[in-house]
């Protein structure tokens, strides 16, 4: 009897830190914003409700367009980065030797704990007119004048891929170091070329890692802020970036919650549309470290 | 595996290049810290370590820039808060998700994990919106002035947590998930209280988890900008405050020193929570 009692007395003592804090810092503040989005100022203190903020989104091809851009980019950088990254990963977990694969895990996790701030600032001190790269390949005569290589949508997505492919690499070799090398003998035995194998054998097994990798990286790159703005300067037209405005230099916090909910619901759609068409859930994959 | 010898050349190169482009913005960023110049660009003129102790203009070194301390003060007041609370709420949250059973769990865990996967930026501009409208409405409806619901630090702190929480709880859950549950049994026939075999023997075990989900939540913390940039408000923390520096002024080499003291202080944080994770006698 007092072992039950106690036993729904610490479920409680339990569930209300977990009630407070996914209640008062995520639930209801999301809910804000959705409340915020529909409403429209018509006076002081005074508001109507109804979806013109919405409306106003979808004339406004400026911001119609940002938001498109923004997904674009980021299922391109999503891409390159489980292109580049999965022979990295694949190394680490599969080639390497025992010992200098510790080492070389612990090397694609020290940017990790470099921030964002600090990376694209190397970035910039590398990339700009009078850059590292720019002043090198002058003095050796490749070039006869110096080249602005920032401010460019090609600087923007490497510098983006460099931010988000750690993520990306981290779910795949803990996924690849679960396969049992006897799976890739018996593919070849059985007369499979490398290409089949991979096929056949590597990508399916990988497939939670690279739905994992994915997920994060997209919500990653159509969330991030620093590396397009530093990198793309003032074109760069990313949708965070209109959302900041709107809040910050505008003031205008419905059309900025408007922008807020238009990216979670685009991100959000992206992301169960992968899932689908992968046949992975949430749990199976993001959840699962 | 059979493969030609040029595959796998050709393969070792791809990660060294991989590696290459991995480090070089880092080694960038840091190297200039020493360049006896007011640019953090080529040509190289020599060392200098100024851009860290100099005492004044033009070439004001970390240690004598005000407004970096300050940043960086904030920084390291939010950080400590930050991981404190998620660590706090992430130890009972993966006690609840790993020991206990209730309804809707299924969803509720989806729901704990949901915070990873929202944009820093929304989750800054919710709580920047619901602590509006809470203040709002206390001081409309009973005239009360609530500051710290407007921006400043104790937002930055309630923003990051949000976040931070979902990380905690995973890392402290992972471990929970290892304990044999055997133990704490063994140590209540031995008639231990349950508070007792809490302090005795589970949270002993669970440790370097907590340990290390303090460290990562804490860099987060310091290194996070997305969130924070929505809900600073006088106050600002160091990111904030380069991030100023950097479109406002232009960049100077000092702005190299503090990438350099960062990544330093960074690296080893990130290697004591790997070597506490390590499994040693105790584990």
């Amino acid at each position: 009897m007092m072992g039950r009692d106690a036993g729904r007395l610490s479920l409680i003592l339990l569930f209300m830190p977990f009630a407070l804090w996914i209640g008062l810092l995520i639930v209801l503040p999301q809910l804000g914003i959705g409340y915020v989005s529909l409403r429209e100022k018509v006076g002081i203190n005074q508001y109507e409700f109804g979806f013109k903020n919405y409306a106003d989104f979808i004339s406004e091809p400026i911001y119609r367009n940002t938001l498109l851009r923004t997904a674009w980019m980021s299922i391109l950088v999503t891409a390159l980065a489980l292109i580049a990254g999965f022979p990295v990963a694949y190394y680490i977990a599969k080639i390497a030797k025992t010992r200098s694969r510790a080492a070389l895990f612990l090397m694609c996790l020290i940017p990790l704990w470099v921030s964002d701030l600090v990376r694209a600032y190397g970035w910039i001190v590398l990339l700009r007119e009078t850059g590292v790269i720019s002043t090198a390949l002058v003095s050796i005569g490749l070039i006869s004048q110096p080249i602005e290589m920032l401010y460019t949508d090609m600087t923007v997505i490497i510098g983006l891929v460099y931010t988000v492919i750690l993520f990306m690499i981290v779910p795949l070799v803990s996924t690849l170091q679960g396969m049992d090398d006897a799976l890739l003998e018996a593919g070849y035995n059985l007369g499979g070329s490398r290409f089949t194998v991979f096929r056949r054998i590597i990508v399916p097994y990988a497939m939670p890692g690279i739905v994992a990798g994915s997920i994060i990286t997209f919500m990653l790159t159509a969330g991030s802020y620093l590396t397009p703005v530093l990198l793309g300067g003032k074109n760069s037209s990313w949708f965070t970036e209109q959302i900041y405005n709107q809040f910050i230099t505008r003031y205008n916090w419905e059309a900025g919650a408007t922008f807020g909910v238009l990216l979670l619901l685009f991100t959000s759609l992206v992301v169960w549309l992968g899932l689908l068409l992968t046949g992975q859930s949430l749990a199976t994959t993001v959840a699962k470290d | 595996m059979p493969s030609s010898p040029h595959f796998k050349w050709i393969y070792r190169a791809y990660v060294v290049v991989f590696f290459v482009f991995l480090i070089s913005p880092l080694v960038a960023a840091g190297a200039f810290a020493f360049n006896d110049s007011l640019f953090p660009s080529l040509p190289w003129r020599g060392f200098t370590l100024d851009w860290f102790f100099g005492p004044a203009e033009p070439k004001l070194g970390l240690i004598h820039d005000d407004r970096l301390l300050r940043g960086m003060g904030n920084s390291l007041y939010i950080g400590l808060v930050v991981s404190a609370l998620a660590v706090a709420a992430g130890t009972t949250n993966a006690f609840l998700f790993e020991r206990k059973s209730f309804p809707l769990k299924g969803v509720l865990y989806i729901l704990m994990i949901v915070p990873l996967v929202i944009p820093g930026v929304i989750l800054g501009i919710a709580i920047l919106l619901f602590a509006s409208m809470v203040a709002n409405f206390a001081d409309r409806q009973l005239g009360l002035f609530i500051t710290w619901l407007r921006p400043g630090i104790p937002l930055i702190v309630l923003g990051q947590v949000s976040f931070l929480t979902t990380i905690t709880t995973l890392v402290i859950a992972a471990r929970l998930k290892k304990f044999d549950i055997a133990l704490e049994e063994a140590a209540l026939n031995l008639g231990a209280s349950r508070l007792r075999v809490l302090l005795t023997v589970t949270l002993p075990y669970l440790f370097p988890a907590l340990f290390s989900a303090f460290i990562v939540a804490f860099l987060v913390s310091f290194e996070n900008f997305n969130t924070t940039m929505i809900l600073v408000g006088s106050d600002a923390p160091l990111t904030v405050t380069m991030y100023d520096r950097m479109v406002k002024v232009g960049s100077t080499p000092v702005l190299n020193a503090v990438s350099v003291v960062l990544m330093l202080g960074s690296g080893l944080l990130a290697l004591a929570s790997v070597l506490i994770q390590r499994p040693s006698k105790t584990a």
